[in-house]
């Protein structure tokens, strides 16, 4: 381990305290390094000052790879190497090309969009998670506050997380 | 910011907190498997031992085994196919569309109805895979695979191919979406086994969830990610029985050759679906206890989407016959008429009374909240649902064009094991899940249980 990290620990049980306490450590300009919840909190993402996700993005253009991928592939397949007269309709004939088309559009889209969630989450099988409080998968939300990157002393961050609501503040070290 | 309502209808009864939650759920995964679930799973194994021995036979002997004939070359295989392809649509219908609608009770049902989605596609997908004669050569037919006879590339106009795609997208993004439900739950099991001092369980759970840890930026991003999946889910669940259904309304045959088919087999995948859901939830709430979670309120909606889908499904079989005499053509005409006159008119009229009477009775609020007329009424709904496919197919080909080809269809021993062996292999999965998985959804359960617990 190269260096120590001190974290004070916060522990809330309600969502909506929760979401205050957020809003208002961070005005009094203490820096939150992360909140650890068992289910989404909505608005926590804002009231932490996450930039909304781009995920979106990624599955749109993994969707229009599949979507270029199988048209091409079935007009090449079927209107140009191997170009068969079936049903008296055109070598390459797009609408019944579209079932196709759709649902690898929506396989590629799905399955990019989840590698890359994977991906950028880091969530590996291998990976052991550091918790912070083992409660934050059970029913406790966990509010962690890295002290190397505060300026605030320990007591001063103690007072305005007990303040703010925390029902436990916890001294972390790893 | 997403705003809602503080007044909300009970979804959780019992005064549960977010600990109950965990504690209720994981309990199944964490106890040893009860007597009654070994002899659930036991005769479940027996189906699937006989089935199997059933598909060993049509492997070994080839499709011969089974009752079709040239007049009937499609019947059982493709009815249970249908079947199951349809009861998988509910699942998808609740975790995907029920999400876009933002319909909260969907939550404590969803992982279940999901589980039976992926289940009932494997199922599904076993028979035209052993209709293929050689199952082992299914994905080198089926798919555009460089091949030493030309390469002579699969046929992209045909709706057999077409639902080659549907089905393997859908079985996969379901797969997917189930699973991203699943990883946090995951790790609530994780953590739990740690503080049990369970670590080998602690271990296989900690690989299962990917390493969750919950932090607010995942979920922000699992969010985006949940979602995105149920806008791709809801196309792709209409696309797949709308291809199934092409299977036959692309054809020239009377009977099949229909253009309200899409519409009307999505109406019927949805109806069945619910009812599967219905079986298999009321048997697991009773099991594992779970009255609490999955209430009477829920499964008075799923009864009211049974009686909405039923309704439409009426609708469409009154139509199809409106058009077989408005469009006056003789050979239509007939195929409607022999279906409900000729030698298969029980097979049509089961499929009306189970599809389109029974479910009638769950106007009546009394019916749609007793569990066991729900029972009941489920399962007749699957029964009819399986009559309809069997007469949509066996009856629109059973008088063919020349009367000395005319002729009725027998399932064999072998037709009747292959129906077994998906069975035994659904029930043996669901089995397996139940036990091992955590049935109800906690994370999304816990997101509501502020705002929707019965107050103590």
């Amino acid at each position: 381990m190269s260096e120590q990290k001190n974290y004070l620990v916060g522990i809330f049980n309600d969502e909506d305290v929760l979401l205050d306490a957020v809003h208002g450590i961070r005005e009094k300009g203490v820096k939150i390094e992360e909140v650890y919840s068992p289910f989404p909190v909505h608005g926590l993402d804002e009231a932490l000052g996450y930039r909304r996700s781009r995920l979106p993005i990624a599955a749109f253009l993994f969707g229009m790879t599949g979507t270029i991928l199988a048209l091409s592939t079935q007009i090449w397949m079927l209107g140009f190497d191997w170009p068969m007269i079936i049903g008296g309709k055109n070598h390459a004939s797009i609408p019944p090309f579209i079932p196709v088309t759709f649902e690898f559009t929506v396989l590629l889209s799905a399955f990019g969009m989840v590698g890359t969630f994977f991906i950028v989450s880091d969530l590996k099988p291998y990976k052991w998670p550091k918790l912070h409080d083992i409660r934050c998968t059970d029913d406790k939300h966990v509010m962690a506050i890295n002290l190397g990157s505060n300026k605030l002393s320990k007591n001063d961050i103690s007072d305005i997380l007990k303040k703010a609501g925390a029902e436990e503040v916890n001294e972390k070290s790893y | 910011m997403q705003v809602t309502s503080t007044l909300r209808e009970t979804l959780v009864t019992g005064g549960k907190s977010v600990a109950d939650v965990s504690h209720d759920i994981s309990r199944q995964v964490e106890g040893k498997p009860t007597r009654s679930w070994w002899a659930a799973f036991g005769i479940s194994l027996v189906l699937l031992v006989f089935g199997a021995y059933s598909c060993w036979m049509l492997l070994w002997h080839g499709v011969g085994v089974w009752g079709l004939n040239k007049t009937v070359g499609w019947a059982w295989d493709i009815t249970n196919f249908v079947w199951w392809v349809g009861i998988g649509h509910a699942g998808t219908l609740i975790s995907a569309i029920l999400l876009l609608f933002r319909q909260r009770w969907r939550m404590s049902i969803n992982r279940a109805a999901e589980a039976m989605t992926i289940f009932a596609v494997i199922c599904a997908a076993s028979f035209p895979g052993f209709h293929m004669g050689r199952l082992w050569l299914g994905f080198y037919w089926a798919l555009p695979l460089p091949n030493t006879f030309g390469s002579l590339w699969v046929n992209f106009n045909s709706p057999l191919l077409w639902d080659v795609f549907a089905i393997s997208t859908y079985f996969s993004v379901s797969l997917v979406f189930w699973y991203m439900g699943l990883i946090p739950d995951f790790a609530v099991i994780r953590d739990r086994a740690v503080k049990m001092g369970h670590m080998t369980r602690a271990r296989i759970y900690n690989a299962l969830s990917f390493g969750w840890d919950g932090a607010a930026k995942t979920w922000m991003r699992y969010e985006s990610v949940a979602l995105i999946l149920a806008g791709l889910s809801t196309p792709l669940v209409l696309s797949v029985h709308t291809i199934v259904s092409f299977d036959f309304a692309t054809s020239v045959i009377p009977g099949w050759h229909t253009t309200i088919f899409p519409p009307y087999f999505v109406a019927g995948a949805i109806f069945s679906g619910f009812a599967m859901v219905l079986t298999l939830l009321l048997v697991t709430r009773k099991v594992f206890k779970l009255e609490d979670y999955i209430t009477i309120y829920h499964v008075e909606l799923m009864n009211i989407i049974i009686i909405i889908t039923g309704s439409i499904v009426g609708v469409a079989y009154i139509t199809e016959f409106f058009i077989a005499w408005y469009g006056q053509v003789d050979a239509e005409y007939y195929a409607f008429y022999n279906r409900a006159t000729g030698p298969y008119w029980w097979a049509y009229w089961s499929m009306m009374t189970c599809n389109v009477i029974s479910p009638q009775l769950f106007w009546f609020k009394k019916i749609r909240t007793n569990l066991m007329a729900t029972f009941i009424l489920a399962a007749i709904v699957n029964i009819g649902m399986w009559f309809e496919r069997f007469v949509i197919i066996v009856t629109s080909i059973h008088r063919d064009y020349l009367p000395s080809s005319w002729t009725m269809f027998h399932p064999t021993i072998y037709d009747i094991g292959q129906y077994i062996f998906t069975f035994g292999l659904f029930f043996t999965f669901f089995f397996l899940f139940a036990k091992f998985f955590p049935v109800i959804n906690m994370a999304e359960v816990k997101s509501i249980i502020k705002s929707t617990s019965e107050k103590k």
